[in-house]
């Protein structure tokens, strides 16, 4: 499998990653290379085979629904590279994908 | 320290100076924490001189690596987008160890979100082997894997995804060891891939290193994975090999790449467990080479979204010089991030993306099944598996930089252990061009009982433990 | 409203804030509103570094009560996973979520004759909120995020698009709500932020098995936007559809200042939510004997409670309605029943006057109504006393006057002093008595029996 330009544009904005003048070439390429290697998954016949997600099962460790104290407000904020208000600052909203 | 030979403080004032005259060439630590340091130095001279010392891990130095949370001490995971970062919080792990008297010296280097094999992908600057400046001390947890061998710290702590403790420790000819998954709490270790990720020990004996790890261990109620299983690392330890099955893998001995100088240290060392009492076996470990590719998916996609709360909003390191949230975004995480961080996380993300899903994670999660289901079968026949940590010893700088592929080759021994979840360790077995070569025990899950006491009757019998590298 | 020839085809997507003490993966208080920004948070919902989130057994377990009043299926194994998107209000850049192992499915809600088939409800955390500074979402240069919200539990319970209209939409929100306080599930109150209705609507020609495309519809805060926002989009997109256009599919929200919908995005892209199994959270194994205790905890729900009031107590299908609208209504009406009242007058004083003293009172209340001992209007003032009635009828000397003699005399005088009414009365106009009768009751200090009153008035007054 190899990724074009246009994967790695989407792939990027998937992951809020910007890219430089010249990265999606490059990076379409290191990618591929290592979907190559990656691609030897394929040889194998998984049909029957159940897939893992964790690998030690430890089961139902639910919590008491108990509330305890958290953050100071100020604590909260403390690393805030931008707050206004009590509130953490972010820059206008736009959703649509560029 | 119990012969009141030294005192704790002596100790840490010893490893600072040590720390100043050293550390400026290996560069194992990214900051120091002496007021820290010196504060549980001098309540710890105090149990001594009362005679009540917390245990054995009182009083002694321990280099932190700057991927778990220490209340209120800066940590970034070797990342720019992190700088500035104080947790207000404990790693369950790191209250453990200060519960029972440990030093904290300081945060040590390492890969970026625990990133690489060679600490090269640090944000900050790469660490130099102690053996060999021009030689790379491994990864991701360099640092504290330098920092034990070259003196700088009595323990280390670090953490293995997929060999980031063994593996470096077998470059850095220190013992290293990576805990069952589920052994100890995750909590307060900045996630690389969660299924994947445990803390581990670094130490220059195999005893020290089993008695952090038995303070480590344990359930813990902040980690929904934290397992309730006893926890005896030392009861053991002495108990020799005698009639202990040795597993040895054709698939690992004979691995793309093994250099010729380490296979020969191995092979000693398995014939000198063998001298111990130990019978060796052969079994086989069939999907070895699929185990690399399908980690190289399950950690990627993991850390994809691990990584996603680094978004320039609520701490550390934001770019909000554009004028929109999406731009705050893609600049915050372009600049952040270092080039293997972002490879992994666009790596990862498309593998979960729709339309790939099936092809590649859910692919990568039935091989990780047959993975585990190979080593499952494997212990059938044997109580340990022994092999090499390391297809290699310690190469230079800039070696692999340029090939993250041959970089990811580095872990082809160690991360089956990461994704079967097993306990394993890497101890020095000698070495090879001048620089160490490290053995590697693998157990079944929970056994890390039987690979300490595997790794304890080598260093008996081989009468090799780690050494300081001489400056 | 709308042309016979079209069909409203309407689905509901539901949220619900779970009452629990404490939020869905960290030991905060779930009690934030009214707080300061940011000052209800801890490093666990705030999605900082390393930290892991634990689930919270109670929500579990509301979500586990609720789908089985919803009559779902539920699952020996259901797991946790990740919704992965950025939105400044969702601090890890990921929501904990379920995706093909939710806590319960297929299951069904009856509103009237029309049965709603609920496709699943399963278990995920709140994100944070945002301000945007008296401006909108899309034109403010700057927004303020508050994160006391963040990780609330909420169960999401998704329908088939079972409804047709409007009236039936509201009707099984109102079922829905009903349900949900009666399992203690939650408040579900929709000022508060606490019940989340999204339905999605689509209109087809009647006969038509195709279903049109649909508009998602948000910002619903009560029963009444509910059905005049679904009431709005069925009529703007069948007129749509009648000029020849067409209806995109898209996210419109309620204006409650205009009365009409809006389009909320204007560039929608597809969503890659890149969901994958929660590492940090094994999955759940719900055994057969959690079930059957969660089951043995089920309170007897609306609908059976309904009918077997009305059958059980003889009550009109109305009264029976009432009584059960709310759980602790129709408890409180059965322990009055308990505690010795006839059950036609409980029903009547619990509908009527919604009364609030312990049920044992009201009971001997309407007891001592109903042997004449006391009026209705004393009753009041018996139970306003919050104290045992007997004793403040025998204190207050509040027996009501049935003795014939004594409230003959009364009876007398009263005639003496209104020969208008009795002159009326007398002319034939009945009704006249009823202000005699008020005329007695007020000279007995409001201690006369009404009906004696009455007696001797007409024993008088016909002679």
């Amino acid at each position: 499998m190899t990724l074009s330009r246009e994967q790695v544009r989407h792939v990027a904005f998937l992951a809020r990653l910007g890219l430089a003048e010249g990265e999606e070439d490059f990076y379409a390429q290191q990618l591929s290379g290592i979907l190559a290697h990656i691609d030897r998954l394929q040889q194998l016949d998984t049909e029957d085979i159940p897939p893992t997600a964790q690998v030690v099962e430890v089961i139902n460790p639910l919590r008491d629904d108990v509330p305890e104290p958290g953050l100071s407000q100020a604590e909260a904020l403390a690393g805030a590279p931008a707050q206004q208000d009590g509130y953490f600052l972010v820059k206008a909203i736009q959703e649509a994908e560029p | 320290m119990r012969r009141r030979e030294t005192t704790p403080s002596e100790l840490v004032e010893r490893q600072l100076a040590d720390i100043e005259a050293r550390d400026g060439e290996v560069h194992a630590y990214l900051r120091l924490t002496p007021k820290l340091a010196r504060a549980q130095a001098a309540a710890a001279d105090e149990r001594y001189a009362r005679g009540e010392p917390l245990g054995p891990l009182d009083g002694i130095p321990i280099a932190i690596k700057d991927v778990l949370c220490v209340d209120g001490v800066e940590v970034t995971a070797g990342s720019k987008i992190l700088a500035g970062f104080h947790p207000p919080y404990d790693a369950t792990a790191i209250a453990r160890l200060r519960a029972a008297g440990s030093v904290f010296l300081g945060m040590t280097n390492c890969d970026e979100f625990a990133m690489g094999s060679s600490t090269e992908n640090s944000g900050y600057f790469p660490t130099r082997n102690p053996w060999g400046l021009d030689r790379v001390p491994g990864g991701s947890s360099g640092g504290s894997a330098a920092a034990v061998a070259a003196g700088l710290a009595v323990l280390g702590l670090g953490t293995d995804t997929g060999g980031s403790i063994r593996q470096p420790a077998a470059l850095c000819g220190v013992v290293g060891m990576k805990p069952t998954y589920c052994r100890v709490s995750r909590y307060g270790l900045i996630a690389f891939a969660s299924s994947l990720d445990q803390i581990g020990p670094f130490a220059r004996s195999v005893t020290d290193a089993a008695q952090v790890m038995q303070v480590m261990s344990g359930r813990d109620p902040r980690d929904a994975t934290s397992a309730e299983q006893p926890v005896d690392m030392l009861s053991s330890l002495e108990a020799g090999v005698e009639g202990l099955r040795i597993g040895v893998a054709r698939e690992y001995s004979e691995v793309e790449g093994i250099e010729d100088g380490v296979r020969a240290r191995v092979d000693a060392a398995l014939l000198e467990l063998e001298s111990a009492g130990a019978e060796l076996v052969d079994v086989a470990l069939p999907h070895t080479d699929y185990g690399l590719a399908a980690y190289y998916i399950v950690a990627p996609a993991e850390a994809s979204s691990n990584l996603a709360r680094f978004d320039g909003i609520k701490y550390g390191a934001s770019d909000a010089t554009a004028g929109t949230l999406a731009e705050t975004y893609l600049r915050t995480r372009r600049h952040g991030f270092g080039p293997e961080v972002r490879r992994r996380i666009m790596l990862g993300t498309y593998a979960l993306s729709s339309g790939y899903y099936d092809a590649y994670y859910l692919k990568a999660q039935k091989v990780r099944t047959l993975v585990a289901r190979d080593f499952a079968d494997a212990f059938r026949d044997c109580d340990a598996i022994v092999s090499a940590t390391s297809p290699t010893v310690a190469f230079e700088l800039g070696a692999k930089t340029g090939d993250p592929l041959a970089m990811y080759l580095c872990d082809v021994l160690t991360l089956g252990g990461n994704l079967a979840g097993l306990p394993g360790l890497s101890l020095p077995c000698g070495d090879s061009q001048g620089l160490p070569v490290g053995l590697q025990v693998l157990a079944p899950q929970w056994r890390e009982d039987v690979a300490l006491r595997v790794a304890r009757a080598y260093e008996m019998a081989s009468g090799f433990t780690a050494q300081v590298a001489p400056a | 409203m709308i042309d016979n020839n079209w069909e409203a085809v309407i689905g509901m997507e539901v949220h619900v804030q779970l009452s629990t003490a404490s939020k869905m993966f960290c030991a905060c208080s779930t009690d934030y509103l009214g707080a300061a920004p940011n000052s209800n948070v801890c490093p666990v919902c705030m999605g900082m570094p390393g930290v892991l989130p634990v689930a919270n057994r109670t929500a579990v377990e509301k979500v586990l009560k609720t789908a089985l009043a919803l009559n779902c299926a539920i699952p020996e194994k259901s797991k946790f996973d990740r919704k992965n998107y950025f939105y400044p209000d969702l601090p890890k850049g990921y929501q904990i979520s379920q995706y093909d192992l939710p806590l319960s499915r297929h299951g069904w809600l009856d509103i009237g004759d029309r049965r709603v088939r609920v496709t699943r409800a399963h278990l995920e955390e709140d994100t944070g909120s945002l301000k945007h500074a008296g401006d909108a979402l899309h034109t403010a240069q700057e927004s303020l995020v508050d994160l006391n919200r963040s990780g609330m539990p909420l169960m999401e319970i998704v329908s088939e698009p079972d409804l047709r209209s409007a009236e039936e939409t509201r009707d099984y929100a109102v079922a829905l709500r009903q349900l949900l306080r009666y399992v203690g599930a939650s408040e579900a109150d929709m000022e508060k932020g606490q019940l989340r209705v999204e339905p999605n609507i689509s209109v087809r020609r009647r006969g038509d098995e195709q279903l049109g495309v649909k508009t998602e519809l948000k910002n619903l805060n009560s029963f009444r936007a509910l059905y005049r926002g679904v009431e709005y989009e069925i009529r703007r997109q069948v007129e749509v559809l009648e000029k020849g256009g067409e209806v995109v599919q898209e996210t419109r929200g309620w204006s409650e200042a205009e009365q009409r919908t809006f389009s909320q995005r204007t560039k929608e892209y597809a969503q890659d939510y890149r969901y994958f199994p929660e590492p940090d959270l094994p999955p759940i194994v719900i055994d057969p004997g959690w079930l059957e205790r969660l089951r043995g905890e089920l309170p007897e729900l609306p609908g059976p409670r309904r009918r077997r009031l009305a059958q059980q107590y003889g009550l009109s299908e109305q009264d029976a309605r009432e009584l059960t609208a709310e759980r602790a209504t129709a408890d409180y009406f059965e322990a009055v029943v308990a505690a010795g009242a006839e059950a036609k007058p409980a029903a009547n004083w619990v509908i009527q006057e919604s009364p609030t003293a312990r049920p044992e009172h009201l009971a001997a209340v309407i007891r001592l109504v109903g042997a004449g001992t006391i009026n209705r209007e004393q009753a009041r003032e018996v139970l306003a006393t919050g104290r045992e009635p007997q004793e403040v009828v025998s204190e207050r000397g509040l027996a009501q006057l049935s003795d014939e003699a004594e409230l003959g005399a009364i009876v007398d005088a009263v005639l003496a002093e209104n020969p208008g009414a009795v002159a009326d009365y007398r002319a034939g106009k009945q009704q006249a008595i009823q202000r005699l009768i008020g005329e007695v009751i007020k000279a007995s200090e409001r201690r006369a029996n009404a009906q004696v009153a009455r007696h001797l008035l007409e024993e008088r007054l016909n002679i």
